[in-house]
């Protein structure tokens, strides 16, 4: 005990000794790690409706051929400000939210180990994410270049406005941000852990989390260079991309996607770090080979710096340069495919039970192999002159990240919400939520994989009448998709304000606490916990690895 | 928490932000890094700017073959030029040495500074077209209302492989006053 009267006294501007500060500057000032938590994750919220309010403007415009609601700089504006803001805005800020508030209760530490900075790393998003929105606002409309910022187009007049500075700037508070919390987060799982949990002891999350942290602080600072490019570029007659200076578009491209192969990958590894601490809780049996699993985690993000120009088979690259970045892609998939076989054999005999957020982890599992395998096909150099730029990556992406990222994101709510604040959700609109989400997310993205294939490009207002049909059945399912979200934002209020009233038990799942430290804790978690480190960690979850 | 473990995360934290400004850095270095790699022979980096001036040496004129050339002409964004090609295409025998006149004008009042890039399709040719002279070469002054007729030599290697019948040839000119006079 001693220990805690020490810290008390030597950081008493740290750790607010009695709970939270009264009132609204609570929120403001706050340096607790469950705080900033809740901070991160209701603004993720937020902008996740925000981000789908676009999404819905650009489904409602493509809902048939011709031009119906809006014009075309501005549908091109919203397919790009839906991109930055669901990237940046939502999935990300909705992770580190994940991260602040399980981190330090899964690995037994006080807080983050630097909360003031952890404060300020939120409100830099804010501020980054407010500059962007206010793109919307100004004369020429927000960036429509796309979110990949590509030059020339990015550069010219008719697509920027007065936006592009705006832009740069936000995504240098962005980054900022971004890297303030990669830095808390590695300093908090190496130095703060209980001393009883050693690094093959961590949950999968933790694990995830620390491997997905040395990734942004590898990439987004070379995302704010090539930005900063583009802006003296433009306004300083330097000339990166520029041709006629001596320059090269093709450039940006690679620096560019230097940092965006690995951003994906930034927004799926704590995914798969989620699903495998919820997967096993509903199997209930460890999880299987933990340490495959930590080892699979490792080589995908090496491999996703090395495998960038993908994204650009139809650049004009060298042969030799085609193929190795071909091979290279592939190759990715042998560790997905390790992970995929693990989340299998984990739920293989296992008692499982189909709570919500287990529903959601299966849909994972599932939909995101899907995404995975069209991900080989665009692998195939030759092969994905075809599919490049059409509705057939939309529909390749869009399967990594919504039943992927998002339903991981929702589970994991699920899964947490009823431990952080002590009231059980409503089951049966959980399922209901679930049911409406996997069902028209499939009607939403499945057809445009046909699209793609029969030529219909991205980023286009209007198309061609023959693919008209697909089009309106993707719309209808992106319209039941926007809606059902809407109950989810029901739950969440809902669970807040009391929930089904039922008093949930300190380890909300059967057995929970068998598998993670958090669930030794009592529910709701007091604001203050692990003042003392645990004596013991749960070892469940690496049991199969030995 | 502990003296001891604040003194370890701000010294690990400090650490890391010299990572990322390390990476910031490494950003800017990929420009320098992209030259070189491209410049790499084993790469065959085919680009058509890689395409300097040639000497005319004089190859043997290959009469059973024919390439097409077509010539496309293009203007930047909104600079204030006219720009055509005296010839939309052209058929030639490899080894044999051509001109076509390209025809430039200055549409403003004021002096300019122009710069054509020159690109070509497929890429690989690039390996076979050979450049006498051509006002692609460097930067281009016009004299207000000034119009130039500007040569484009060239002669394409008997080693072309058989395949290649139609080559295309890019031309786009880039106003560049702002950026000569600011530099
Ligand atoms: C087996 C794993 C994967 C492979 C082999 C793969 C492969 C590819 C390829 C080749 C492209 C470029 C297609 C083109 O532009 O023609 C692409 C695009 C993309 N992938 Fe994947 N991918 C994989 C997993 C993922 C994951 C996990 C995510 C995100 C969570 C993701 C997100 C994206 C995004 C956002 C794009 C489009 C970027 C853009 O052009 O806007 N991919 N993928
Ligand atoms: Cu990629």
């Amino acid at each position: 005990m001693s220990a805690v009267v020490v810290e008390h006294d030597h950081h008493a501007d740290d750790h607010h000794d009695h709970g939270p500060a009264k009132g609204l500057l609570r929120w403001i000032i706050t340096t607790n790690h469950k705080d900033i938590g809740t901070l991160y994750l209701l603004f993720a919220l937020a902008m996740f409706f925000v981000g789908g309010s676009m999404a819905m403007v650009i489904r409602a415009e493509l809902f048939e051929p011709g031009l119906q609601f809006v014009d075309p700089a501005f549908f091109n504006s919203m397919t790009t400000m839906h991109a930055l803001v669901m990237v940046f805005g939502a999935v990300m800020p909705a992770f580190v939210g994940l991260a602040n508030w399980q981190i330090p209760l899964m690995i037994g530490a006080a807080d983050m180990a630097l909360p003031r900075m952890n404060n300020m790393s939120f409100w830099m998003l804010v501020a980054g994410v407010l500059l962007l929105a206010s793109t919307l606002f100004m004369e020429g409309g927000a960036p429509n270049g796309g979110w990949t910022l590509y030059p020339p187009l990015v550069l010219q007049p008719i697509t920027v406005g007065k936006a592009l500075p705006f832009a740069v700037f936000s995504v240098h508070l962005l980054g900022i941000s971004s890297i303030m919390g990669a830095i808390n987060i590695i300093a908090t799982i190496f130095n703060m852990r209980a001393p009883a949990m050693k690094l093959m002891d961590m949950p999968l999350f933790v694990w995830t989390w620390l491997i997905t942290a040395f990734l942004l602080i590898a990439v987004m600072p070379v995302f704010a260079g090539a930005v900063t490019m583009l802006l003296t570029d433009k306004f300083f007659h330097t000339s990166f991309f520029n041709a006629a200076g001596g320059g090269d578009p093709v450039l940006y491209e690679h620096i560019f996607w230097f940092f965006g192969h690995p951003e994906v990958y930034i927004m799926i590894l704590p995914t798969f770090g989620v699903a495998s601490t919820i997967i096993p809780v509903f199997a209930r049996k460890p999880l299987f080979g933990y340490a495959s699993m930590v080892w699979a985690t490792a080589s995908i993000a090496f491999l996703s710096f090395i495998v960038w120009a993908h994204h650009m088979f139809t650049v004009g690259m060298p042969i030799a340069g085609e193929l190795y970045f071909m091979y290279a892609t592939m190759l990715i998939a042998v560790p997905t495919g390790v992970k995929v076989f693990n989340w299998t054999a984990t739920m293989w005999k296992g008692a499982m039970t189909f709570e919500t957020p287990m529903l959601f982890s299966i849909a994972f599992v599932v939909l995101f192999t899907m995404g995975g395998f069209t991900g080989l096909m665009m692998a195939i150099a030759p092969a994905d002159f075809q599919y490049h730029d059409t509705y057939f990556i939309v529909a390749h992406f869009h399967y990594t990240l919504v039943p992927a990222s998002v339903f991981i994101l929702m589970a994991a709510g699920y899964f947490w919400l009823p431990k952080w604040t002590g009231h059980m959700y409503n089951e049966k609109i959980g399922q209901l939520h679930f049911w409406l989400s996997t069902i028209s997310v499939n009607i939403l993205f499945f057809p445009q994989h046909f699209l793609g294939l029969a030529g219909m490009p991205r980023r286009i207002p209007d198309y061609a009448v023959q693919f008209a049909d697909w089009n309106m059945i993707s719309s209808i399912g992106g319209f039941i998709f926007g809606a059902s979200q809407l109950l989810f934002l029901y739950i969440v209020i809902d669970t807040i304000k009391g929930g089904t009233g039922e008093k949930v038990s300190d380890e909300v799942w059967e057995e929970a606490s068998k598998h993670s430290l958090e669930w030794t804790l009592p529910s709701p978690v007091p604001y203050h916990t692990w003042t003392t480190p645990p004596a013991i960690v749960p070892t469940e979850h690496v049991l199969d690895s030995h | 928490m502990s003296e001891d473990v604040s003194k370890k995360n701000v010294k690990l934290a400090r650490i890391l932000l010299l990572v990322a400004l390390g990476m910031f850095g490494f950003g800017y270095a990929l420009v320098p890094l992209y030259d070189v790699l491209c410049e790499w022979k084993w790469l065959e980096r085919d680009r058509p700017d890689a395409i300097k001036k040639a000497p005319e040496i004089g190859y043997t004129v290959d009469l059973n073959r024919e390439v097409t050339v077509e010539f496309m002409t293009t203007l930047n964004e909104s600079t204030p030029m006219v720009f055509r090609t005296e010839k939309k295409q052209l058929k030639v025998h490899p080894g044999e040495y051509y001109t076509v006149n390209f025809y430039a004008e200055n549409k403003t009042d004021k002096a300019m500074v122009a710069r054509a890039i020159a690109s070509f399709s497929p890429a690989v040719i690039s390996r076979y077209f050979e450049k006498i002279e051509c006002f692609c070469f460097s930067e281009q002054t016009f004299k207000a209302k000034e119009a130039k007729t500007m040569p484009m030599r060239f002669v394409i290697n008997p080693e072309i492989p058989e395949e290649y019948k139609t080559i295309t040839l890019s031309y786009t000119f880039f106003d560049n006053t702002e950026k000569s006079v600011k530099n």
